[in-house]
């Protein structure tokens, strides 16, 4: 393989990993408060859909992406609402955020379907030569940049803060948190929205950054892989980042060989990212560790 | 007498319920659509004159109603043993993906040879599909749930990409679709409308399966797993084939609904089989609590909400997905409506 090619597929992994790594954070983060949601995907697709039309008609991706974390955000308390408040099935809370997200997605995106949008900016590395390897190794737009330090700081938060430890106890059991003093109710709210905000991101980052196009469903089921990544990285945001690049690469890969005119069917490599995921679950299912809060997918009732 | 009375007060609270919750719904999507500039009273005056302004637009409404039933108890067969099978989606392709298989390798065989046989590809097309999460499952290595999702997004690329390479009908060159089945491969339809076998197929589902749950040893021991899977298992259950049998039904039965759609309505395969008929007769089967019944009546209402859809769609340009924003307002205020305290499964 030559240089460029290589240079091609990390490029390839870490713009395509950037948004499975935010999903995956904020997953990660409603997990640790016991919620599992399946609605992920319909908040990349408002997040993608509001941050492209925010973007189309502002002119600014910055304020895309703000407008997509704050519309990712309010969708999730919408489910926060459902699942926390009325203490509803959170499988099927999730899936009815999906339908609702693909349905808000598909409205608002659809007077935007072929608009220009300059798309975020590529800040690159002073001092590369132009077109050469490191300047394609080293010109992200600033979302991948903050990536990693979203990924840093959300293990601070989870692992090094009072708040994580309240999110932590939650998830592993909202009765002793309650016991202790401490609002279950509250801490899954904030915990949803932080998962919200950075889903909404995930979505932007897609549309405004990596495609500069909206199109109907066009996060194809990454919500579900992120969802997937979570098991993965063990609940663990450090983990997680290694998992956005596995996934990002495999997608990176596929972008390259199609490019250099490989013969595969591009529908034979488009299932790679489903298939990859799976065998990885099968891998860690075999190894029987699981890592999951105690309390992930129950409804806390109360403590009467 | 007094029983009479409860059941019908009963009867009438429900559909007083049910009314609050079809107005709130309806309400939500309005103001959405006008926000859009749209005009959601004329989209619901449009499908309520199509649906039940004559007997076509009606018989489009049970035809629509045939996958949803189907993938509805595609999804309600697991539940009962505590299975959450979300991949009736990818089974209903994987069914007209091996129905296709069929009908173009056998085409020189007559009716009776074929319709039997597009039944028996479509049911194993779909029921090897769901075996897949039901081994992963029973060998407890992946979560049923999240891999039924993940193979819904295989399958439609398994389907693409046979119609996009080996199967790709010469006389299309513009849009990629299979050969047309022969006329011995389509399901016979009734009352001069494209009403088809699927329906029939759908309700022996439904009975059978209603059936097998009541009146069946095998239902008493799915009831068993469902309600205590380790009291089950000290009782002797084979839960392990269970699980891989169940499965295999269930995926079998969202096979049929893919086979039906390529066999009577398309005619041959195309790249999208199904608008998520999968995902809705999940919620048709939840919302229904499991019960034969239900899933017939929710399949209706779905049935109805997707005409909407239609119409939204043919005559003020809204792209169908819009639809799903108020399938999703009913089920969260159905979620959100239920008694705080007790948890739904």
């Amino acid at each position: 393989m030559n240089p460029a090619l290589i240079a091609g597929i990390v490029a390839g992994a870490v713009m395509s990993g950037t948004s499975l790594l935010y999903a995956t954070l904020g997953e990660i983060v409603g997990e640790r408060a016991g919620i599992v949601n399946l609605g992920l995907e319909g908040i990349m697709l408002i997040g993608a859909a509001i941050g492209f039309a925010a973007t189309a008609l502002t002119g600014s991706p910055y304020l895309g992406i703000a407008a997509a974390a704050i519309a990712g955000a309010a969708a999730n308390l919408i489910f926060a609402y459902v699942v926390v408040s009325r203490r509803a099935n959170q499988l099927a809370a999730g899936l009815s955020l999906m339908f609702f997200g693909i349905g808000l997605s598909a409205l608002i995106g659809r007077p935007f379907v072929g608009a220009l949008i300059s798309g975020l900016p590529r800040l690159s590395v002073p001092g590369l030569a132009p077109g050469g390897i490191g300047a394609r190794l080293l010109s992200y737009d600033s979302l991948v940049y903050l990536a990693l330090p979203t990924a840093l700081l959300t293990w601070w938060l989870i692992f090094r803060t009072r708040w994580g430890l309240s999110l932590r106890t939650v998830g592993e059991s909202p009765a002793a948190a309650f016991a202790a003093g401490l609002s279950p109710e509250l801490v899954r709210y904030q915990a949803l929205a932080f998962a919200g905000l950075l889903g909404g991101i995930a979505g932007a980052h897609m549309s405004i950054a990596l495609t500069l196009t909206w199109a109907e469903g066009m996060t194809a089921g990454r919500g579900f892989i992120a969802i997937a990544l979570v098991i993965f990285a063990k609940w663990n945001p450090l983990w997680a980042i290694a998992g956005a690049l596995l996934f990002g690469g495999a997608e990176g890969l596929q972008l390259q060989l199609q490019a250099a005119g490989a013969d595969v069917s591009p529908f034979i490599m488009n299932m790679t990212p489903y298939l990859l995921t799976l065998l990885v679950l099968i891998l860690w299912g075999w190894r029987r560790q699981s890592a999951a809060p105690a309390a992930l997918g129950r409804t806390f009732v109360g403590v009467e | 007498m007094r029983l009479d009375g409860a059941i019908l007060s009963n009867c009438a609270a429900r559909a007083k319920t049910f009314a609050l919750v079809a107005v709130i719904a309806l309400g939500v999507f309005a103001t959405l659509l006008v926000a859009a500039g749209k005009d959601p009273l004329k989209a619901y005056a449009d499908t309520l004159l199509y649906v039940f302004g004559n007997a076509y637009g009606f018989s489009e409404l049970l035809v629509r109603m045939i996958p949803l039933l189907l993938t509805a108890v595609a999804a309600a067969l697991p539940a009962r043993i505590g299975l959450i099978n979300v991949g009736a989606e990818g089974q209903l392709y994987m069914g007209a993906w091996l129905a296709t298989a069929g009908a173009l390798a056998f085409r020189d065989q007559p009716a009776f040879v074929l319709l039997p046989l597009l039944t028996v590809f479509g049911f194993v097309g779909g029921g090897l599909w769901a075996l897949i999460s039901g081994v992963l499952r029973a060998l407890r290595l992946v979560n049923e749930t999240i891999s039924t999702l993940l193979l819904n997004y295989v399958a439609p690329l398994i389907v693409s990409y046979f119609i996009f390479g080996p199967w790709r009908s010469p006389e299309s060159s513009s849009y990629p679709q299979s050969p047309a089945f022969v006329e011995a491969a389509r399901l016979p339809t009734f009352f001069h409308s494209r009403v088809h076998l699927g329906l029939v197929y759908a309700l022996a589902s439904l009975i059978l399966y209603s059936l097998a749950m009541t009146r069946t040893r095998i239902g008493l021991d799915m009831r068993a797993i469902g309600g205590n899977p380790e009291a089950a298992r000290r009782l002797g259950i084979p839960i392990f084939r269970f699980i891989l049998i169940v499965m295999f039904i269930a995926g079998g039965v969202a096979g049929l609904a893919g086979m039906a759609e390529v066999a009577a309505i398309q005619g041959r395969l195309v790249s999208e089989v199904s608008p998520g008929y999968g995902f809705i007769g999940f919620l048709v089967s939840w919302l229904a609590g499991t019960s034969a019944s239900g899933i017939v009546i929710m399949s209706f209402l779905f049935a109805l909400i997707s005409s909407v859809g239609d119409i939204l769609q043919i005559t003020q340009g809204v792209p169908f997905a819009v639809v799903n924003i108020l399938i999703a307002v009913i089920l969260f205020i159905v979620l959100g409506r239920q008694p705080v305290g007790r948890s739904a499964r």
